[in-house]
């Protein structure tokens, strides 16, 4: 094969390969880029002598230490991550997304996934289609890929048998028809030793099919983006002078004309295309995958996360929406805690309300859940901060994925798929009344905020907050109290003690503490509330200033002598689940507004500090 | 008046390529509160920067460009830098490590991995901290070497620049995570996907200039450790009974002037390099003298902060 000359005008093909871990994954990489001689003297000096270090071929070269990068796999002879090899032939240009196989690599296997058109699933000829083949068809099918080559691999050990191949190729046909692809090419090959991989095999006379580098130059992935609605992203506001306001970003979808009737899809404002800007010139027209600047006719409104469309095929806009999430991150996903969504270019707090289900990986069942952990994929219905345009996923990769962001350690911790708008969202809207928070507010002469005390169990938060409210009491101000034990009793008896409940628990009480302060009212909270991302919730709900977060810092020895309710001895002994201090975590806050360390005190000198808080924040007391 | 384009198209390859690019660096100047772009002068820059332009026309980029000038470049390279800067009207920051100087350190008096870490790495975090910069664009490419093949188009690094790769953040489909907090800072690769043919047949089909030194060319050399190096000023001391000689040699990457080997060559225009590349049997890193001490040198190199 000789590679002496640029590719034809074919369209760059993007493709992932997926096995398990003694699949020859590495190996078959190898080979495509041994066989299209992109491998370079030096490199392979370089692997000849490090086949004799870690290889697994003996003295033959390893073509897979061509591909494993980073020194930690290399010592452990797996692959840990996702890599991008390049090859190319004379007909085409290659990116190939190199991910591992491991079910505790599920995130990865989706990455690669999310980039590329056609997947190549390898099945080890003596072991047939595994568990772990119909993991890496499912998530190829989520993550949207059409085309499927199946890769019966290693048939040299099985001598090259015909019977073998139509077994293996049958099951996998039975099994993926459910899984909605276009195109399935089975093809038997030997990676290590090249059979049908760039040329054709000998030894399978009876296979008359294309081999691996044929289909992948000829097939045809195109998704006819250009023939679907437009959508046009809105990335970045161009205004270099007065007399220039440009809309710069790659049209995800559909083409766009000079002249052209477009809405903004979020706000409904319409308007028409002035031109299509480019560094070259202006374009006539332009189409999906064009990274354009637009200029509208009027002056309309337009900002970085807004979506352009046509009037006539609009997205939905909504806040809430139904679809699958797949999690990435070690700590598991809650539903009610909050997140950050990116969806497109816009960034909003998004948390799930709910898991319609969760989807077993292996055989696909469905499952309930209550939290979804590492690698782990559900159905959910979403709650954005605001509404947002979205199409279903399978309609368009761009407008239709999201990711969800952790807000305190900014991992990327979830990739989200939308399936539908949930209606709820569109026919529920705000009422607004005359008398608002203000009006109240000044009848009653307050100012309303809500004192959150945190900290351990027995860190006297309840204590402290009762000689606050007494004083705020006899000073006149209109005062309310919510207190762990308390609402227990009531608006969250049917909730528990594990990370899920104690998330949902703090999500009930900081609504209805919205709503006292709404009505006028200082209100104050007393939970352990031992996470940083339902506090940080909390003071989402409430306007700037209104949150003030008290930190009763207690050390935990201190708490257990004290153990005013026998709780410690009891969650000691084992007798008490998920006790904060024990065996469930509590995240001390970083940055609250007042710390109020309690050892050697008594609670009078510590509310006396809350209340010289108060003072100086405008309240008399 | 808007002009209208006339310029033969690229091919659907390039113009993807160009367009997912473009997308990238757009994304840095609307996410980051102050960018920067590396620029090192080589071919992969000059790429980088000439994306930059388009991305933003018909305004400028709004973000600076920055050398690390470890004051052993070829003399060819420095006069292309400043030429080059003007023409596009950016500001152009150059930083060189003060402590450094001080020292003496240099490629020839302390080596090249000590010169390196001193000069560039340090160098780097140095001008980085120094203006506050967020983010920074390389033009590093996945295709160059083995462990660049996993780096991310938008490369998280913790306080002090670290780079710890079971940090790296998932990236799918374009929604890079350009979140941080103070101290942290992203390193954004738009050239991720690109391979040395594609940079080339770019160069080529946006006549893009490039510094001279590619072009093959009758130059003073001397041969060491198996390379050609060119004495390109006084400082490179001559070995007992080495004398320079002409040959005709050019340079597929470029760097430190003692550390970068050139080779023998008589491509002398740009479709010459272009077939002598698609015929060549070497990496274009081959020549580059600092990455050959061990296999697993670049990816130290990176963890200790090196672009």
């Amino acid at each position: 094969m000789t590679h002496h000359r640029a590719p034809e005008n074919r369209e760059l093909l993007r493709f992932l390969t997926c096995g398990s871990v003694d699949d020859g994954k590495s190996t078959l990489i190898g080979r495509l880029l041994y066989d299209s001689q992109l491998i370079f003297e030096d490199t392979l000096a370089a692997i000849t002598k490090d086949s004799r270090k870690h290889g697994t071929t003996g003295d033959d070269i390893d073509l897979a230490l061509l591909v494993d990068g980073l020194e930690a796999e290399r010592q452990q002879g797996i692959t840990i991550d996702v890599a991008y090899r390049f090859f190319q032939t004379p007909k085409r240009a290659f990116i190939v997304a190199d991910t591992p196989g491991h079910e505790q690599y599920t995130r990865n296997m989706a990455t690669g996934a999310s980039g590329a058109s056609l997947a190549v699933i390898l099945i080890d000829a003596r072991k047939g289609v595994l568990t772990q083949t119909r993991r890496h068809s499912y998530i190829c099918s989520l993550l949207g890929i059409r085309d499927i080559v199946v890769a019966v691999n290693k048939i040299d050990l099985v001598n090259f048998s015909e019977d073998t191949f139509d077994r293996i190729v049958g099951d996998y046909v039975t099994f993926a028809s459910e899984l909605g692809f276009r195109s399935v090419m089975p093809i038997p090959m030997s990676a290590r030793y090249g059979d049908n991989v760039t040329s054709k095999s000998g030894n399978t006379p009876w296979y008359h099919g294309p081999t691996l580098v044929e289909h992948l130059e000829g097939v045809d992935v195109s998704q006819d983006l250009g023939a679907k609605p437009f959508r046009f992203p809105v990335q970045w506001v161009n205004r270099p002078n007065l007399d220039f306001r440009g809309f710069a970003g790659t049209i995800a979808s559909g083409r766009i004309a000079a002249g052209d009737q477009v809405i903004v899809a979020a706000s409904g404002k319409a308007s028409r295309i002035a031109r299509i800007v480019t560094a070259d010139g202006d374009l006539p027209v332009a189409e999906a995958g064009q990274a354009v600047t637009l200029t509208l006719e009027d002056e309309v409104d337009v900002a970085r996360g807004d979506i352009i469309v046509r009037p006539a095929e609009r997205p939905a806009v909504a806040d809430q929406f139904a679809g699958h999430l797949l999690w990435m991150d070690e700590e598991a996903m809650l539903p009610g805690r909050s997140y950050l969504m990116r969806i497109g270019n816009v960034w909003t707090p998004c948390s799930v309300t709910s898991i319609r289900h969760r989807v077993d990986v292996n055989t696909l069942e469905e499952h309930a859940a209550r939290r979804l952990s590492l690698n782990e994929i559900g159905f959910c219905n979403f709650s954005a901060g605001q509404p947002i345009p979205i199409d279903p996923y399978a309609e368009n990769r761009t407008t239709g994925a999201f990711i969800l962001v952790d807000r305190f350690t900014n991992r990327t911790a979830g990739a989200g798929m939308v399936a539908f708008p949930l209606r709820r969202a569109s026919n529920i809207h705000h009422e607004h009344f005359t008398v608002d928070k203000a009006a109240r507010a000044a009848l009653v002469g307050n100012k309303p905020m809500v004192l959150w005390f945190t900290g351990l169990s027995g860190s006297g938060k309840s204590t402290i907050a009762n000689i606050v409210e007494l004083a705020l009491h006899r000073a006149g101000r209109q005062t309310y109290s919510l207190d762990g034990d308390n609402v227990r009793h009531g608006l969250c008896r049917d909730l528990g003690f594990t990370a899920e409940d104690r998330v949902e628990n703090i999500r009930r009480v900081g609504e209805v503490a919205k709503l006292f302060v709404d009505a006028g009212m200082i209100v104050l909270c007393s939970f352990i509330s031992p996470f940083r991302a339902e506090r940080q919730m909390v003071r989402g709900l409430l306007a700037e200033g209104e949150f003030v977060e008290v930190f009763v810092d207690t050390p935990i020895e201190a708490c257990i002598q004290r153990d005013p309710k026998g709780l410690y001895a009891k969650a000691q002994a084992g007798q008490i689940k998920n006790f904060t201090g024990i065996d469930s975590p509590y995240e001390a806050p970083e940055d609250p507004e007042l710390l109020v360390r309690t050892p050697g005190r008594t609670p009078e000198d510590c509310a006396a500090e809350v209340l010289a808080q108060l003072r100086a924040r405008g309240i008399g007391c | 008046m808007p002009s209208t384009s006339t310029k033969a198209p690229l091919t659907p390859h390039l113009a993807r390529l160009e367009a997912e690019s473009i997308g990238i660096i757009r994304e840095v100047a609307a996410a980051f509160r102050k960018p920067v772009m590396l620029y090192s002068i080589g071919k992969d820059s000059g790429v980088m920067l000439h994306l930059a332009l388009k991305a933003f026309a018909p305004g400028k980029p709004p973000f600076p460009l920055m050398h690390v000038d470890t004051l052993w470049k070829f003399r060819e390279m420095i006069a292309f830098r400043d030429m080059m800067a003007k023409q596009v009207g950016m500001e152009l920051l150059v930083h060189t490590n003060p402590d450094g100087v001080a020292r003496g350190i240099g490629p020839i008096a302390s080596g090249s991995a000590l010169h390196t870490q001193v000069m560039k790495t340090d160098a780097l975090k140095q001008a980085l901290d120094k203006f506050g910069f967020d983010a920074a664009f390389g033009g590093a490419r996945r295709d160059e070497e083995k462990s660049r093949a996993k780096e991310r188009i938008f490369s998280f690094r913790g306080p002090g620049h670290s780079w710890d790769p079971r940090a790296q953040r998932p990236e799918l489909w374009s929604l890079f995570n350009t979140r941080i907090r103070d101290g942290e800072s992203i390193r954004v690769f738009p050239l991720s996907n690109w391979t040395e043919y594609d940079v080339w047949d770019y160069v080529l089909a946006e006549d893009i200039p490039v510094v001279p030194l590619y072009f093959a060319k009758q130059r003073p050399v001397v041969k060491r450790s198996g390379t050609w190096i060119m004495v390109d000023d006084d400082r490179l001391p001559l070995n007992a009974g080495e004398t320079p000689e002409m040959r005709m040699v050019r340079f597929r990457t470029l760097g430190c002037y003692p550390l970068s080997g050139a080779v023998e060559s008589e491509a002398a225009t740009l479709p010459d390099i272009i077939a002598e590349m698609r015929a060549a049997r070497t990496s274009e890193r081959q020549g580059r003298l600092i990455d050959t001490d061990e296999d697993a040198s670049m990816e130290k190199k990176k963890r200790e902060g090196y672009f």
